[in-house]
């Protein structure tokens, strides 16, 4: 029996091609996807054994002499399919900027001090209950060149595979309250309903006490299909 | 959404200009290991060795430095490695950014995929994201001059005149060269699935 993933909702994700967004106008395609159905594909195997315990603390994984600057946090939640089950054992990389709002990327050249105890890149694999825990440093805004006077708001990159290959999900989560928000093309560039899905909740369950404040970011991938896609058109 | 399928998918963001030190580090130099990386096979990987080669063409046809590749294939007898076990120490996924030999070109050194199953032509799956692009997209690679490619039934599915734009060619011996266009006359094809 061929496994088959619930449609991607293309009214929840970006178009490809945003006026606002100036970078898509050349790179985004312009002729529609081709469906091909049926094909049951399982997600890469990829270097489970590469993956650390200490790659999910970025308070750590970066330090030479000290800790990282900034406001420590906590980044915890589900990976998920649309019908709620969780997705156990599978890879969740993250990569964002120092408090300051620079990356260690070496093109990054926005004049904001690198964090020589912070290197910015996470990964870990969710448990059997699809859940993911980081540590880490509030990243700052930084600016960009889309137009003038642009601010990315406070952000962090997600990647994430889940198990079927049509899984695959790279994204980026926001903190609520944050007021670029509403001025950020590519937050914005995703329909109106569905934005909030990428901004995480402050949680005070997820806070530990005299450390660090939580939030909770949870994932949703296309889920397996009980019914063939005839059905569900 | 149907009632099976409560929850509303998470959307899509780009990958952005910054993703090298986080998913291709050893690739670009930093100080992390990489879950995977351009370097796919080994001496001791059974199969025909291949370079796997191309750019990634902007619809000005100038060559996007900031892309990243994501290639997951059969090995050379056709089977895909499953979490459970892998036939010849070759997990079939690889991981390149463009942004490294100052060309824009991603190269892969792997071997060349046998055919999955005995209706499909051997292929090399892709997923592709950069800056600009909202959303990954799926694309594949088949191999020109497969006498499969006749009766593959994805390709099947692409119109005539653009099943060109899915095949990888021979450009040199052992080196398939595989162009990414992501806009114009040559726009290559991208799939839903
Ligand atoms: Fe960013």
């Amino acid at each position: 029996m061929v496994k088959v993933l619930t449609p991607r909702d293309f009214g929840s994700h970006p178009a490809y091609i945003d006026k606002n967004y100036r970078s898509t106008a050349l790179r985004g395609p312009t002729r529609p996807l081709i469906p091909i159905r049926g094909i049951s594909l399982a997600a890469p195997v990829y270097g489970h054994d590469r993956v650390s315990a200490g790659d999910a603390d970025l308070t750590a994984n970066g330090r030479k002499d000290g800790d990282p600057q900034g406001e420590r946090i906590i980044v915890t939640g589900r990976v998920l399919d649309d019908a709620g089950r969780p997705l156990a054992n599978t890879l969740v990389e993250i990569w964002q900027a120092n408090a300051a709002g620079r990356y260690i990327h070496v093109v990054d050249q926005h004049p904001a001090p690198i964090d020589p105890n912070f290197f910015g890149g996470g990964r870990c694999l969710t448990d059997d209950q699809g859940r993911y825990r980081f540590v880490t440093i509030k990243p700052g805004a930084y600016p960009w060149g889309n137009h003038a006077n642009a601010w990315r708001p406070n952000h962090i990159h997600f990647s994430v595979f889940g198990h079927q290959f049509g899984q695959r999900l790279v994204t980026q989560m926001y903190f609520p309250g944050d007021p670029l928000l509403a001025l950020d093309p590519i937050y914005l560039g995703v329909p109106a309903k569905s934005r909030e899905r990428m901004v995480a909740q402050f949680s005070i369950d997820a806070t530990k006490e005299n450390y660090a404040l939580g939030y909770v970011f949870d994932i949703v991938l296309r889920g397996e299909s009980a019914t063939p896609w005839e059905n569900h058109a | 959404m149907s009632n099976d399928h409560p929850l509303g998918q998470t959307p899509s963001q780009t990958v952005g200009p910054f993703f090298a030190y986080g998913l291709t580090p050893e690739q670009y130099g930093y100080n992390w290991p990489s879950i995977a990386g351009p370097e796919m096979a080994d001496e001791a990987t059974a199969g025909e060795r291949i370079i796997f080669e191309g750019c990634v063409f902007d619809g000005a046809g100038q060559p996007v430095t900031d892309a990243l590749i994501e290639i997951w294939q059969a090995d050379g007898a056709g089977t895909y490695a499953t979490a459970q076990g892998r036939n010849t120490g070759f997990t079939g996924f690889g991981r390149a950014g463009t942004g490294v030999a100052g060309d824009g070109v991603f190269r892969f050194a792997t071997i060349k995929p046998g055919a999955p199953s005995a209706t499909e032509a051997p292929h090399i799956n892709i997923i592709l994201t950069m800056r600009g692009l909202l959303m990954h997209t799926f694309t594949r690679a088949y191999f020109d001059g497969e006498a499969r490619n006749a009766r593959d039934p994805v390709l099947a599915q692409v119109p005539a005149d653009r099943r060109s734009t899915l095949l990888a060619r021979q450009s040199a011996p052992g080196v398939w060269r595989f162009d990414i266009h992501m806009q114009g006359e040559s726009e290559t094809v991208f799939f839903d699935l």
